[in-house]
């Protein structure tokens, strides 16, 4: 723990209060001006987008997983449908998302089939769009929230029959029954999901570099850059703080949420 | 007058297991009615096929006047006490109670709220969670939701099973002034004959899908149609044939009054009851008799061996 997890922090934590080298790596003095470039109009909104990016794929992830893990759950096949989630793990992530960008472009599929169809007369502009991210990012942790919300349907449905039982039993018609007693009882799978979702997507930079270019720059394309191009390692640091430090503090409120539910 | 609840030939199987076979039952306004027998006689798959759980292979389900079994659960006027409460455990007591007003949308809920959590005496606990609470107040919560909405029957599953055996009496007391204050019909199932006995206006005995008798409880205890029925309330006696209660089964030292035939019996057991003492007999042919004496009379022991006899009026014919 100690050596994988904590040193590898603390390395973060004090590059994140030095100089920046000329070639890269850190110098003396210590120094406050990292985190005070971070107030700045121009971080502050890449931040804000990020969040925003983030906490719209996860609104999806968890909207669109609902109804598939509740199918799962519901399938004669469970284990099977559960092994065809995962199956795209098998491939590399970095591929996956390089397919995305074959269907989005303008010479993609998408756009030769609906101007061979005559449906468009010119190619619309699906890739580097913020649509464009959102989409892979709800592509690719789709998994993530569809894994725990399988696990809560599951429990629910096996224990907590009765009580959807119950509902119908005192005039709650099958819509009323899902909203009213599913998804309460399934909320701290819905939790779970969310975080599992929402705290890779305000990290990732694969998904927005690939798919969103240059116009949909999140926190951690900038944060890629201060280690490559800017070779600006302690306000890449420093970055990495404000991300972890925020990030820790959605997982504080979601446990409190759920202790408090329970 | 319509009755509350009709069942005509209603029957049910899973696979080649017949859970109800041709059942069929009135139950009249205003009754506390029990469904009675042994767990896996059906009477939990009856019930569950009135609320609407179940589906019947055959046979038709009506309520006040109207054919209700095809009907989803949300659409029949009837509401259930699960048997351990089934209290939505994210929702606060006013939140359980107020549920299924809610699905109704009709408001105001204020005032019918306030009188079944009265009724039910549940006043100042409406915002406490199902998991605060007493297993005694669980139940009445459950109760209090099912009966807010003013049901034209209302199910009860076993709605004793999970109390403490003390509470069970009280609670037993309760259920049954409810039933008359409010004047709803009651179907109640239990598998503990001292509790339909004592609640029922009326009750049917289950066994294996059927119903085998169907009457008042006193009808039922002292003319009872099959030996099933005769064994399964209350104890009964099988001596040469005829069955006797334990009650009306008497012993002697000497030779029983005129016309009546002794059976010679040895006492192997007595056991002190505090009003009655029970004495348990073996007679030459093996048979078990239990008999009851009452406190004050003959004192008895275990190898002595006595006579037994019975008026011929308190002797059951039963074909086994």
């Amino acid at each position: 723990m100690v050596l994988t997890l904590a040193a590898p922090l603390l390395i973060v934590c004090a590059y994140s209060m030095l100089s920046r080298g000329a070639y890269g790596g850190v110098e003396l003095p210590v120094t406050p001006e990292n985190y005070a470039r971070l107030f700045t109009p121009l971080y502050a909104g890449i931040f804000l987008r990020s969040f925003a990016v983030a906490g719209i794929a996860t609104a999806l992830c968890v909207a669109l997983g609902f109804p598939l893990a509740l199918f799962i759950a519901r399938s004669r096949r469970p284990n099977l449908c559960l092994a065809l989630v995962i199956l795209p793990f098998w491939t590399s992530f970095l591929i996956r998302i390089y397919a995305w960008i074959f269907l989005l472009r303008d010479t993609g599929l998408i756009n030769t089939v609906l101007l061979r169809l005559h449906v468009i007369g010119e190619p619309l502009p699906l890739l580097y769009t913020n649509g464009a991210v959102v989409l892979g990012l709800v592509y690719g942790f789709l998994p993530f929230a569809v894994l725990p919300l399988y696990a809560v349907i599951e429990r629910v449905e096996r224990q907590d029959k009765v009580l959807l039982e119950a509902a119908a039993d005192l005039g709650a018609s099958s819509t009323a029954v899902f909203w009213r007693m599913l998804v309460p009882l399934c909320m701290p799978g819905i939790r779970a999901a969310s975080l599992l979702v929402f705290v890779p997507c305000l990290g990732t930079y694969l998904v927005s570099d690939l798919l969103g270019g240059s116009k949909t720059v999140l926190i951690g394309n900038v944060i890629q850059n201060q280690f490559t191009a800017s070779r600006d390692w302690p306000f890449g640091a420093a970055l990495s703080i404000v991300l972890i430090v925020a990030a820790a503090a959605m997982l504080y409120a979601g446990r409190r949420g759920g202790a408090e539910l329970a | 007058m319509n009755a509350a609840l009709e069942l005509r030939s209603v029957s049910k199987s899973y696979g080649n297991q017949r859970a109800v076979e041709r059942v069929s039952l009135t139950i009249p306004r205003g009754t506390f009615f029990s469904l009675l027998g042994p767990s896996g006689c059906g009477k939990t798959t009856t019930l569950r096929a009135i609320g609407g759980f179940e589906s019947v292979d055959s046979g038709e389900i009506w309520l006040n006047g109207e054919r209700i079994d095809l009907l989803p659960p949300h659409r029949r006027k009837v509401n259930t006490v699960f048997q351990n409460y089934a209290l939505f455990p994210h929702l606060t007591v006013l939140g359980n109670i107020e549920f299924g007003l809610r699905q109704r949308g009709a408001g105001p809920f204020d005032e019918p709220v306030r009188r079944v959590l009265e009724q039910l005496q549940l006043a100042g606990k409406e915002s406490r969670r199902p998991s605060e609470l007493s297993g005694g107040e669980r139940q009445r919560v459950a109760l209090a939701r099912a009966l807010v909405l003013s049901p034209e029957l209302l199910l009860l599953d076993e709605p004793l099973a999970a109390l403490d055996p003390q509470l069970r009496k009280q609670v037993r007391a309760e259920l049954k002034d409810l039933q008359r204050r409010t004047g709803i019909s009651f179907l109640f199932v239990t598998h503990d004959q001292e509790e339909a006995l004592a609640l029922s206006d009326a009750l049917a005995v289950m066994n294996h899908g059927a119903i085998e008798q169907i009457g008042a409880p006193t009808d039922l205890y002292l003319r009872p149609a099959t030996r099933f029925v005769a064994s399964f309330l209350g104890t009964m006696n099988w001596c040469n044939g005829v069955g006797v209660r334990p009650e009306a089964l008497k012993i002697c030292r000497g030779a029983p009054p005129d016309g009546h035939t002794p059976v010679h019996a040895v006492i192997s057991r007595a056991i002190f009851l505090g009003p009655v003492t029970q004495i348990e007999l073996r007679t030459a042919s093996g048979d078990v008799l239990l008999a009851q004496v009452a406190q004050g009379g003959d004192v008895y022991k275990p190898g002595e061996a006595v006579q037994s006899w019975w008026n011929p009026a308190d002797e059951l014919r039963l074909t086994p």
